[in-house]
């Protein structure tokens, strides 16, 4: 099967694809891009999680054929090449990462959140923060420096107008 | 020599990261970059363009005799380059941290559920899957030992304490699993009175479920093999050298051709201190002559690394009136499963530290760990210590509510000090604040009363926002306990961490190379590398060579030792580089100078206003030393008394949690977690907290929901969706306040940190559920029909 996709924003083509292969294994292991994790690899842990046009889901769960024609947004592609996004420069100084794992798939997920909040002008709630990263799990910060990172993230980009 | 062999994509490289930061900063991680950008490469994250996939098949049974096994379908299947069993494995066919007594494959008996029985490598991962089922094993299927205490014959606690020692006649479940019988160890301690009375005696049985380390990043590497005919494995552990080792007896090859480099580590928590894969991938790379990937999906990691032992425990506490503990006898057994893994060692710290903090004069514990069917159990987190605190903890409870005291009064009475006597007679030569953590707990504010009424949230109930409850049948609980935890390894070991320090100049500018073979796992040793070495050289750029085996053990990243014992390694190697430096120094000023140090990139002396800037100094010369460092030794104890100096340091720690529960439905939502902790000095701050937090939540999960579920030697569920580690919904706030007490035997005064709050969380959450509910609990986790009693 051939697969033609949008990546990141670059039209990405990939030959010999198996129609059990998911879009995780096609990201990670045909197109090189191995920043979203294969920690459980069956919709539990979120590690994997990356932008479906525009939509947050477990990359693990889709079958690489659902992504025919679509635009996919990995944690390779949250900043321009040697920039930091805004929420992965405050997981770095709220000390959100320890094995560093979790981090891909939290990183698009609190972006989600962020982006979301921001465009109704105004920063997540602390509930609200829970709910929307409780489908990815941590197993080294106990979600405390993680929190205070989105709540940083949250801050500097309410008053970031883009 | 090492062949060159090519090194994969992704392999690992040297970190330098952001830099400054020194002893005591909240320096910033050289590798955070790298991992919040998704560019760090994890274990599962290698890949060569001419890479094969390897698999294991495993078996079905805990317990079963392997009558045949028949690779010929497997091997035609398209795309298969080889199927390997135990009759492939050149050298040694058994190995383990401390006795070899597991397969590298199934030999004639296979022990428990998920036991690795052949390899394949194909070019698609799911061909090699749909290869290995396609294997025909014909086994001969027994019954399996399922319990700890029937393994050793010791079929009641009665029957245990009529004769304690003995292993009575072998029942039919307690057949042999191993030559030399079910016992891999039987500790004891005895001290004071062996008959000794008291006003008030509480007895009580406890048990620990088994819990897994579910770290996320998969066992994973990449095995390539050299052109010297031996083989470089990449791959996520703990310790590159015992692996090696092991690897090196499997495959009999020497050292030298057997290259190991740490790939990265998603999480560890002692999980990967056994071997996994690491044979494994050797052996199909070898035999195909190929590069071989292997990363296990969730379900195989469950039975692909050593969980938490269980246990079962019988503790009886006597005290006078007034509180002062007269005496402890406790029976722990841990069940070891189908392989010894560092059971012994785990028996060791079961044993010698099994009635907590507490000053006791009349002790007599006995700790057996055993041979079951069940899955391996080795190191996790707390290492023997976590389920004794559960028991310790919990009788503390018992008893100051049978003596009508304040729990945290009781526990205050009867604390080690410094200066203190633990049950081993080894003298406590550092302090130990237990009191102090425990007070500082007491005075810290508690959070909001229960919700009622309009102000409900129901975000906030137990059950969340199931909408199960309104908080009509919600009672809040406060509960406190205390961790004693060794730090290092104990009972004479030798164990000692090298370090190879290089200072040079380069672009003008003085950096610092460290390298050492200790295992990064997300806890953040690199950090603390680069920050000991801008200490003792004075510059602002250190780079960390990648983790591998051409330079010397670091021992393993286990028992809170890593910034002990790497850590004083780095330091000393560092004051080996200085002082060559300097007497080079003095040597270009040609007079003694008595204040000279390293500074800013430049030799300095105040006093005398000397400033020789590195690059003068040096030239293109490095300096470079390399050396191994060892703490103070410890010595075995005594067989029959479990008396002597065994343990290096001990750490401490101290938790209180608030808990509402619903106790209609059996629900629990943990409010706050507070916890206390001397950590001695704090290298990293940042860290520091991060792993009192991170330990919180583990404890947390084994109190109220983590546990694997194993039916007659069965796990009944190997995945995210079954096996519950805390979310961030089941996490509450988690308030942290650090002691500094120096240790003068430590590097900079510095007490192992990480596994202490993983110790003390999980009794506090059982101890308020306890004093929500006024029951008695005497088995983590906890869950709903326990609270119920339905």
């Amino acid at each position: 099967m051939r697969l033609s996709c949008t990546v990141n924003g670059t039209p990405r083509q990939v030959d010999d694809v198996w129609e059990g292969e998911s879009l995780l294994y096609v990201l990670r292991e045909r197109m090189g891009l191995p920043g979203s994790k294969n920690a459980c690899e069956q919709g539990e842990c979120g590690s994997c999680t990356v932008y479906l046009d525009g939509l947050p889901v477990c990359a693990c769960l889709v079958a690489a054929g659902q992504a025919q024609g679509r635009e996919v947004g990995t944690v390779e592609g949250l900043a321009p090449a040697g920039e930091l996004h805004p929420v992965q420069q405050a997981f770095l100084e709220a000390g959100a990462v320890q094995c560093g794992f979790c981090t891909p798939g939290l990183l698009v997920a609190t972006d989600d959140l962020v982006t979301r909040s921001r465009a109704e002008g105004r920063t997540p709630a602390d509930a609200e923060i829970r709910e929307a990263l409780a489908g990815n799990l941590c197993r080294c910060t106990g979600y405390e420096k993680i929190l205070d990172a989105v709540r940083l993230a949250a801050d500097r980009m309410a008053g970031d107008p883009r | 020599m090492s062949t060159p062999t090519r090194a994969p994509s992704g392999a690992p490289s040297h970190l330098t990261g952001p830099g400054g930061g020194r002893v005591g900063d909240d320096a910033a991680r050289p590798d955070g970059v790298l991992k919040v950008r998704g560019e760090f490469a994890y274990g599962s994250d290698l890949w060569m363009d001419d890479m094969l996939w390897g698999v294991t098949l495993r078996s079905p049974h805990p317990y079963a005799r392997i009558r045949s096994i028949d690779v010929g379908a497997a091997l035609a299947v398209p795309g298969v380059h080889a199927v390997l069993t135990s009759d492939d494995v050149p050298g040694e066919k058994v190995y383990g941290l401390e006795l070899a007594d597991q397969p590298v494959l199934a030999l004639d008996v296979v022990r428990y559920q998920g036991e690795p029985v052949a390899l394949v490598a194909a070019d698609h991962p799911d061909t090699a899957r749909r290869a290995a089922a396609r294997i025909v094993v014909d086994y001969d299927v027994w019954e399996p030992v399922t319990d700890a205490r029937r393994a050793l014959g010791h079929p009641t606690w009665n029957q245990v304490h009529d004769s304690p020692a003995e292993v009575t006649e072998l029942s039919r479940e307690s057949a042999h699993l191993h030559p030399h019988g079910n016992l891999v160890r039987h500790l004891k301690v005895r001290r004071g009175d062996p008959a000794p009375t008291a006003d008030v005696v509480v007895v009580n049985e406890y048990e620990v479920g088994m819990q897994d380390q579910a770290f996320l990043g998969p066992e994973s590497g990449l095995a390539v093999p050299g052109e010297d005919g031996g083989v470089d494995l990449y791959v996520a552990t703990q310790w590159l050298h015992v692996d090696q080792r092991q690897i090196c007896a499997a495959l009999a090859l020497p050292p030298e051709r057997v290259r190991l480099t740490l790939a990265g580590v998603g999480g560890a928590f002692g999980g990967r201190e056994d071997l996994s894969m690491h044979v494994h991938a050797c052996l199909l790379a070898l035999h195909t002559g190929r590069p071989v990937k292997m990363s296990y999906n969730r379900e195989e990691s469950f039975f692909g690394h050593v969980h938490r032992h269980p246990a079962t425990m019988r503790y009886e506490h006597g005290a006078t009136r007034d509180g002062d503990l007269v005496y402890v006898k406790a029976t722990i057994y841990f069940d070891g499963g189908a392989y010894a893994s560092s059971t012994p060692a785990v028996v060791g710290n079961g044993g010698t530290m099994g009635i907590g903090p507490y000053v006791v004069p009349n002790v007599h514990v006995d700790c057996y760990g055993a041979y079951t069917n069940n899955p391996p159990c080795g190191a996790m987190r707390g290492f023997g210590s976590v389920q004794t605190a559960f028991a310790y903890e919990s009788q503390m409870d018992a008893l100051a509510a049978e003596l009508g005291m304040d729990p945290v009064d009781l526990r205050c009475r009867n604390a080690m000090e410094q200066g203190s006597e633990a049950i081993t007679g080894q003298v406590v030569d550092s302090p130990a604040p237990v009191v102090e953590l425990l007070r500082r707990l007491e005075a810290m504010p508690l959070p909001p009363e229960v919700p009622t009424g309009d102000a409900v949230d129901l975000r906030d109930m137990p059950g969340g926002v199931s909408n199960s409850t309104h908080g009509e049948g919600v009672r809040r609980g406060v509960g406190y306990a205390v961790a004693y935890k060794n730090v290092a390894f104990s009972e004479g070991f030798d164990d000692y961490s090298t370090a190879r320090v290089r200072l040079e100049v380069v672009g003008g500018e003085a950096v610092a190379t460290v390298h050492t073979a200790a295992a990064e796992v997300g806890q953040g040793l690199v950090t603390v590398e680069q920050q000991i070495a801008r200490t003792e050289l004075g510059v602002d750029r250190v780079t960390v060579h990648p983790k591998d085996t051409a330079v010397g053990s670091a021992g393993s990243t286990s028992a809170s030792r890593q910034t002990y014992v790497t850590g004083g390694a780095v330091k000393a190697a560092c004051e080996a580089v200085r002082a060559r430096v300097l007497e080079r120094a003095r040597s270009v000023v040609g007079r003694p100078v008595a204040d000279l140090r390293l500074d800013g990139g430049k030799v300095v002396s105040d006093l005398e206003g000397v400033a020789l800037p590195l690059a003068d100094l040096l030239g293109d010369e490095a300096v470079e030393e390399t050396l191994e460092w060892r703490h103070r030794p410890t010595e075995a104890v005594d067989p029959e008394t479990g008396q002597g100096f065994a343990h290096v340091q001990y750490a401490f720690s101290a938790h209180r949690a608030v808990v509402d529960v619903d106790t209609e439905l059996g629900l629990v939502k943990v409010v706050e977690m507070a916890c206390t902790q001397d950590v001695g000095k704090a290298i990293n701050p940042q860290a520091v907290v991060g792993q009192i937090q991170g330990g919180t939540a583990q404890g947390l999960g084994l109190a109220v929901m983590e546990e694997i579920l194993v039916r007659d030697g069965r796990v009944q569920n190997p995945s995210f969706t079954d096996y519950l580690i805390p979310t961030v919904l089941d996490m509450p706030p988690v308030r942290v306040e650090i002691l500094e007490y120096a240790d003068p035997h430590a590097p900079y005064g510095l007490r192992g940190v990480g596994e202490a709050p993983n110790i003390s969380s999980g009794p506090a959450v059982l101890a308020a559920i306890r004093q929500a509910t006024g029951l008695p609990l005497t088995r983590v986790p906890v869950r709903p029909e326990h609270l119920t009693g339905t």
